[in-house]
């Protein structure tokens, strides 16, 4: 089980979380303006990397609020974690 | 016409706590109607500090932190979010009190008073019973006197409050509908200490 820092509650079990998906994929300002394709892979598409990526988690058992961090995908060390810019606080 | 009627989510189980609970060692319980009211305002805001005003006390900012005033309770749950918790029949006072203090700014304020019910585990054995379903540190040094925590027992959401650390006293906050199921594994939990000093 993995040991999740939350910035509000500091290190709590991996149960107490759910998982977001990548971060920082932003909603194209005018859905109208781009095309399926565009459109598809907002919607659809992540990154997969093997190694450091920006991904989003919600602490749902605790205090219910969405952070950002950056975990590598190979080691599942995680590190740099701030109140989500893009989510509630 | 019908008469207004309560009943708690434990009714049917105060003989079953009283019952697994060891005297000197462990005492659960139910306290049933306990007034709940949820307040969320922006922690830096004048409306915030009109309402810790109203409340008799600051509204706590660190994480975990409990506030007391007078008979009320109030519980951070989140950077922008606290539960008020008092006495049986205090949720409409509490209520206006703060919605008055608000003054109209962006608030909210909501009774959920029957959202959960409060059971209290207290006694030398409350830590030992609840570290068997609860991943945090419960021990004084890491969770002192009027902290609390919202995190999982035995797979159930509960807020942890620890009232007391000298004689071990805490509050679990459950769903209504989770009450039973919790009381169920709190008195298989504490079947050990009842068959004596918890050998196997």
């Amino acid at each position: 089980m993995l040991l999740i820092h939350c910035p509000w509650c500091g290190a709590r079990d991996e149960a107490e979380f759910r998982y977001g998906g990548q971060a920082h994929v932003d909603r194209p300002p005018d859905p109208n303006a781009v095309d399926d394709r565009e459109w598809g892979e907002y919607l659809f598409v992540r990154d997969n990397p093997r190694g450091r990526f920006s991904e989003r988690w919600v602490h749902s058992a605790g205090c219910r609020r969405w952070f950002d961090v950056v975990r590598d995908t190979a080691t599942n060390e995680m590190s740099a974690e701030v109140p989500s810019r893009s989510g509630r606080r | 016409m019908a008469e207004p009627y309560a009943e708690s989510p434990l009714a049917t189980y105060t003989d079953v706590l009283e019952r697994s609970s060891v005297r000197g060692q462990l005492r659960i319980a139910e306290e049933p109607f306990l007034a709940q009211v949820t307040v969320r305002v922006d922690p830096k805001s004048p409306a915030a500090e009109r309402v810790g005003t109203a409340l008799g006390g600051m509204l706590p900012n660190q994480s975990g932190e409990v506030v007391l005033a007078g008979d009320l309770t109030v519980l951070w749950l989140g950077p922008d979010e606290w539960l008020v918790v008092g006495p049986e029949g205090r949720d409409r006072d509490v209520q206006e009190r703060v919605t008055a203090a608000l003054d109209g700014e962006h608030g909210a304020v909501v009774d959920v008073s029957a959202n959960r019910t409060v059971l209290s585990v207290t006694g030398p054995r409350a830590r030992d019973l609840l570290n068997k379903g609860c991943a945090l540190d419960l021990h004084p040094r890491a969770f002192e006197s009027n902290r609390c925590a919202q995190t999982m027992l035995a797979r159930a959401g509960v807020i942890l409050v620890r009232r007391d650390a000298e004689a071990p006293s805490f509050w679990l906050l459950v769903r209504s509908s989770f009450a039973r199921y919790l009381a169920d594994w709190l008195v298989d939990a504490a079947e050990e200490y009842r068959s004596g000093g918890g050998e196997p």
